[in-house]
């Protein structure tokens, strides 16, 4: 069994308005070491994922149901107190916007402190130079002063970096980063993105990523699993997304990733449409309605719910249309316009 | 922040310095306006039902209400800082300062007779806002965090009913009940000194406490569970519980500490208002303190005495103003005193 | 234990409604209501028992007497004090030369010597008074009274500018030197014109002119001696010096006076003391009813003021026998009244005034004032509590006789009535409802009222009581009360009908203006024979009504309540409250 290994996760929320399937059966495995890049529009499930890893949704609304395995134990059934001694130890996470995520209340040393003693039975004062070294760890100069800073002290990149000390503190064999870059601006970015991967090795973590940028697990991650509306519809390697796409709405996606080449502005294969309800779930493939190739699967895809099937070599997708069909579009369609410019 | 409090503690000095011009010109210049003589003014201080109109002018003179307006509130601004001599017939007594001046009715110094009064309002305003803070904060907690369960409700609609009902109306109920009927708690006027006997000193206090902290605990719960469902979605509990932390913890320590900042501005100015007398509650349960003190003095229209709580009044919501802001910075690092 | 204290949630649920708000049925109330007291109800006290006799007389010793009122009075500085309740309970600390019996009903208006040996004793036609000292009475420090510490304390509350309380009768009477100033500006000034004290037991009182009623001078509280050497002015009300058999213990302003014994007492200089508690506690600035709730459930003994409970007292009192057996119900010696003024026409003429007494509807002036537990309708100006009194019967005293009204108006030529304005303190709500009554109860007759309110801080010196104003605003009808400063003719009558005491403004008496009148209150003054004197002031008071100078409204009653395990309880014929001398606790 892999080190972790999701299976057929549901993830619902009742409302007044209906019966909201964030995540509707989902299933991946990770591996020590390696890097899963889950990336889909907002809305898509990613981040109630994450948060259902981590067991946050225990005790709420929400009605979980599925599996969890991490390193060989079950964590949907487990007890919420089992899970929360899990959390910040073996699993971690980083948000996507460290202002918002971290305590304005709080120096970030304290935030570090607290997160390491949770999990360690250690005095205050090795606690601190913990922290101290966790911040010298991720680049920030002077830890030993900035330990005392507030997060509003810090600049952008600073408070992320310090969102990754924190979550790395108590040396996490699962890490989770939530959009760890949005906010960040472009150069900044590309440093997180490097500390992330170089940290990653480091510490040999599982790491999960989770965007709505390929551009961002372009370079970092080893799978990519695309969602759409709670449901995988493409996984494989990053070569098989990024070389070999066969689900049009990851088509989609990589139309739309910025391009250092090209006009951030310009999109050559937009999305049309805004992402589904998760309410009232488009009939039979619930990304039809904006699908371009729809009306070639002959009304099926209105009708009926894809499964998510094997292409070749572990490559999964999740639409109507044979796989050759998929890969000739694909080369005779839609690469030639990406490249075309 | 030394410079932020030395500029803050001069306009609390400008502060007192208005509202004493105001309390002034309210009791003493107003009715002077209106055509009320220097003998009326006197007359108000003369108890004999027969006094001669020479007897009610020669007090008029010995008050001092015949000197010009400027000339009283001048020698009433000297008696506060170099201290006053006054006649008691007998002899002639210093009022060292700060003299707030000599009672017309009780003849007695101001400023002795509140600082008496002092540690009863005290005693009943920080016991009772302990409470209130305690019951009202844990009150609001537990209601945002089980929003809409019957506990939720239940609450809010007893804190609506605090908020309503008169502290009059709710005393002398639970006088009645607590005090006479079951015999449980201390009886109307009961007061021990703290350094005479803190047992006792709860024991009497105990029913106006409860009393008072009940109207004040159903706007802090209310005011409590609107900022607990306000802190609580933020993302930074999110990431308090991803580090693990448990639940109480994330509520108290993140939480509550993200939702105390508007109640503490609230609670500091309440505390200030309660500080210069209940006036409510220390009638109802007839407690000798500064609230109770300022009923009798504008009963009696004892001017010297209305005038001294209305400066102590002004004086501990300044220093609660001031204290808030100093907290603020300290609660929310953000907040930067210049 | 329930019963005990069943009648207390009553009297929540009275103080909820006169509150104006809904009571939820009053939980513990109608059960436990009637099922008790009628087995012992022979034993025990009815209401009014204390009226005519001594409720639970005991002399058993100790204990202590709790006492509070909702506000301070002015002083317990026997020398600065005008109140009745402080005449009353000053007696308890202070020895006035001669006091009133402490007995029930009409007995308590008898003087007794107490300082004194023996009443006093009048020579130079009524202008000489001479009293014995008795032998032995001491301080609280031990030293002997002298007449000259009883010269000193009469002289010291002369300084009205020091003392503005205390009312002025020694002022007026004394034949004091002309640079007689005060004792504390003028010590030297020989002052034997005035009070004499040939040695220690003797002091003589000289007068002006003649006054029979003078031991009633020498009841006030101005006559407690005074020890020369702990005077200190307006500061002695701190602690008053005891002569009586209790001593202030501690003095706290606003809040509460300590008494506990004096030891320099002696039971053998002291015949009518029974000096029963051991301890006094007199809490100042009650709350109204919680002082009521408490003297119900017990925990209250006395409240100190003497008129009465509250209106929701009186409401749950009513409701429970067992509670009305506790109280007394004393017309007391004061009067609310209506003044006439004859300054303006028409009301210079006397059939005019009498269409105003005629037209008025009485009951509906008693209800104002709160109905006949608190008032009984008045129907002269003196009150029954008053020596000399007689029942006069001038007008009807039922709703309004609209018809001799109009005859009056007719008589005064003004048949289709006249206009006239009226003041009242718009601070008193009575005064206010009498007020309107009285708007209503004309206007039937085609007399137009135009009410006006004023404060009562001003009302006497700048208003009603300012003759300058009223004749220059058409001023006829003001709203006006008076209480006895002690039950005769003089002690109640004096201020409020003599023409003579008029002045520029702080006026009480604002209407009763007769040559007649003043000279039957000479007459009475120097009249030696007390019920020859007393039948004068009666003659008064009845002049007062046909020249229809005022519209009486009512006597005013107040619903005492008798404390818990009080002993010795009667109401004063003196004062018309509880005496205070003589109480005890079980």
């Amino acid at each position: 069994m892999s080190f972790l290994e999701l299976k057929d996760l549901r993830i619902h929320f009742p409302t007044d308005d209906g019966l909201v399937r964030s995540v509707d059966g989902l299933s991946f495995s990770l591996e020590r070491g390696r890097t899963l890049g889950i990336v889909g529009e907002s809305g898509s499930g990613k981040s109630v994922t994450s948060l259902g890893i981590l067991g946050l949704h225990k005790g709420g609304r929400a009605r979980i149901s599925g599996e969890i395995w991490l390193d060989g134990e079950e964590l949907v059934g487990a007890s919420q107190e089992h899970v929360r001694r899990l959390r910040g130890k073996k699993m971690a996470m980083i948000f996507q916007d460290p202002l918002s995520a971290m305590h304005p209340f709080y120096t970030v040393g304290d935030q570090i402190i607290e997160a390491y003693r949770i999990h360690n039975d250690v005095s205050k004062k090795v606690a601190r130079k913990h922290a101290v070294d966790m911040l010298g760890r991720v680049g920030i100069p002077q830890p030993d002063r900035r330990v005392d800073s507030y997060p509003h002290e810090f600049s952008g990149g600073m408070r992320q970096r310090a969102m990754i000390a924190m979550a790395l503190s108590c040396d996490p064999e699962l890490l989770i980063a939530d959009e760890p870059t949005t906010a960040l601006d472009v150069t900044v970015q590309a440093q997180i993105l490097d500390l992330m991967r170089d940290l990653q090795r480091d510490f040999d973590a599982a790491l999960i990523i989770i965007t709505h940028d390929l551009g961002v697990v372009a370079e970092l991650s080893d799978d990519i699993l695309v969602m759409y509306g709670g449901k995988c519809v493409e996984y494989g390697t990053s070569e098989d997304i990024f070389e070999r796409p066969e689900h049009p709405y990851t088509w989609g996606l990589l139309g739309s990733m910025p391009r250092l080449d090209r006009e951030p502005t310009e999109r050559l294969l937009p999305i049309k449409g805004s992402p589904p309800s998760l309410i009232n779930v488009p009939s039979g493939c619930a990304f039809h309605p904006r699908c371009v190739f729809e009306e070639r699967t002959g009304g099926l895809a209105k009708v009926e719910v894809p499964e998510l099937l094997e292409s070749e070599g572990g490559h999964l997708v999740r639409c109507h249309l044979p796989a050759e069909r998929r890969r000739a579009i694909w080369q005779k369609e839609v690469k030639p316009n990406l490249e075309a410019s | 922040m030394v410079s932020y409090i030395i500029r803050r503690l001069i306009a609390a000095v400008l502060m007192l310095v208005v509202v004493s011009i105001v309390t002034f010109s309210i009791f003493f210049v107003i009715p002077r306006l209106a055509g009320v003589t220097t003998i009326d003014f006197a007359s108000r201080y003369v108890g004999s039902k027969g006094a001669s109109a020479e007897t009610v002018a020669a007090i008029a003179d010995k008050l001092g209400f015949n000197d010009p307006l400027v000339v009283q509130y001048g020698r009433w601004i000297k008696g506060i800082v170099l201290g006053a001599e006054y006649d008691t017939g007998a002899s002639v007594e210093h009022c060292p300062a700060p003299c707030l001046g000599y009672s017309f009715i009780t003849k007695t110094p101001v400023w002795p007779e509140l600082l008496d009064r002092l540690p009863v309002t005290v005693s009943l305003a920080i016991g009772a806002s302990i409470i209130w803070l305690i019951a009202g904060v844990a009150t609001g907690v537990v209601s945002a965090l089980r929003r809409g369960s019957f506990f939720d409700r239940a609450a809010m609609g007893v804190a609506l009913a605090g908020v309503s009902l008169p502290i009059f109306f709710t005393g002398i109920i639970c006088l009645v009940f607590f005090s006479y009927r079951f015999g449980i708690t201390a009886p109307g006027g009961s007061y021990t000194a703290i350094t005479e006997n803190p047992g006792e000193w709860a024991y009497d206090l105990i029913l106006p406490w409860i009393t008072l902290a009940f109207l004040y605990a159903a706007s802090y719960a209310r005011l409590t569970r609107a900022g607990m469902l306000e802190t609580m979605g933020e993302d930074y509990i999110r990431t308090a519980r991803a580090k693990g932390l448990p639940e109480s913890k994330v509520i108290v320590k993140h939480g509550l500490r993200g939702a105390l900042t508007p109640i503490l501005t609230i609670f500091g100015l309440d505390l200030g208002l309660l500080l210069g007398g209940a006036v409510l509650t220390e009638s109802t349960f007839s407690l000798p303190g500064l609230g109770k003190y300022a009923v009798q003095a504008i009963q009696s229209n004892d001017l010297p005495k209305i005038m001294g709580v209305v400066l102590l009044v002004t004086l501990f919501v300044v220093l609660a103003n001031l204290i808030v802001d100093l907290l603020y910075a300290v609660v929310d690092p953000r907040v930067r005193l210049g | 234990m329930k019963k005990r204290y069943a009648t207390p949630a009553f009297l929540a649920a009275g103080v909820a409604l006169s509150l104006g708000l809904s009571a939820c049925g009053g939980g513990g109330g109608g059960e436990t209501k009637n099922d008790s007291g009628s087995a012992a109800g022979s034993q025990e006290a009815q209401a009014n028992a204390g009226l005519e006799s001594v409720v639970n007389p005991s002399d058993k010793k100790g204990g202590t007497l709790k006492m509070a009122i909702t506000e301070a009075w002015d002083s317990i500085d026997p020398g600065d004090t005008y109140y009745g309740l402080s005449w009353n309970f000053s007696r308890i600390y202070g020895r006035p030369l001669v006091t009133y019996k402490p007995a029930p009903g009409q007995g308590g208006r008898e003087l007794v010597p107490d300082l004194a040996e023996s009443l006093g004793k009048s020579s130079d036609d009524g202008k000489t008074w001479t009293y014995k000292l008795r032998q032995g009475v001491k301080f609280e420090d031990g030293t002997p009274i002298t007449s000259k510490d009883v010269k000193y304390a009469v002289l010291r509350q002369l300084d009205k500018d020091t003392f503005v309380n205390g009312p002025t009768y020694f002022n007026d009477w004394l034949d004091l030197p002309k640079d007689f100033k005060s004792v504390y500006k003028t010590p030297d000034v020989n002052t034997d014109s005035a009070i004499e004290t040939p040695d220690d037991q003797t002091i003589v009182f000289h007068l002006k002119k003649a006054f029979s009623g003078f031991d009633n001078f020498a009841a006030l509280p101005a006559t407690v001696p005074v020890p020369k050497d702990k005077d200190t002015g307006i500061k002695y009300r701190q602690h008053p010096v005891a002569s009586g058999p209790y001593m202030f213990e501690k003095v706290e302003e606003g809040k509460q006076y300590t008494l506990v014994r004096n030891p320099n007492w002696d039971q053998a200089t002291d015949p009518i003391r029974k000096a029963l508690p051991d301890r006094y506690e007199v809490s100042l600035g009650v709350e109204a009813n919680d002082l009521d709730n408490r003297i119900v459930a017990g925990d209250l003994h006395v409240d100190l003021a003497g008129t009465g409970v509250q209106a929701a007292a009186v409401g749950t009192i009513q409701a429970d026998p067992q509670l009305k057996n506790r109280t007394d119900n004393p017309t007391g010696s004061r009067t609310w009244y209506i003044s006439i003024l004859g300054d303006n026409p028409p009301l210079d003429n006397v059939d005019c005034r009498k269409a105003i007494i005629y037209g008025a509807d009485r009951v509906g002036l008693q209800n104002a004032y709160g109905g006949q537990l608190a008032g009984e309708i008045a129907t002269g100006l003196m009150p029954p509590s008053i020596g000399g009194w007689k029942k006069l019967d001038l007008y009807p005293t039922a709703t309004g006789d609209v018809e001799k009204a109009k005859a009056a108006l007719q008589a005064c030529g003004k048949p289709e009535g006249f206009e006239t304005v009226m003041t009242f303190r718009s601070d008193r709500p009575k005064e206010q409802a009498a007020a309107e009554s009285l708007q209503q109860a004309l206007a039937k007759v085609g007399i137009k009222l135009t009410l006006k309110g004023f404060p009562t801080s001003e009302y006497f010196s700048s208003y009603a009581g300012k003759p300058a104003y009223t004749k220059a605003n058409n001023i006829g009808l003001a709203t006006n009360g008076w209480s006895a400063d002690w039950n005769t003719g003089f002690g109640f009558m004096s201020q409020i009908v003599d023409s003579r005491v008029v002045r520029a403004a702080g006026n009480y008496n604002l209407s009763v203006r007769s040559d007649e009148i003043d000279s039957l209150i000479d007459q009475a003054n120097s009249e030696q024979d007390k019920s020859k004197s007393d039948a004068i002031w009666g003659q008064i008071d009845q002049k007062v009504m046909e020249g229809a100078y005022v519209l009486p409204e009512v006597w005013s009653k107040g619903l005492l309540l008798r404390g818990k395990g009080l002993t010795n309880v009667f109401v004063s014929g003196a004062w018309d409250m509880y005496d205070y001398l003589n109480m005890g606790v079980e």
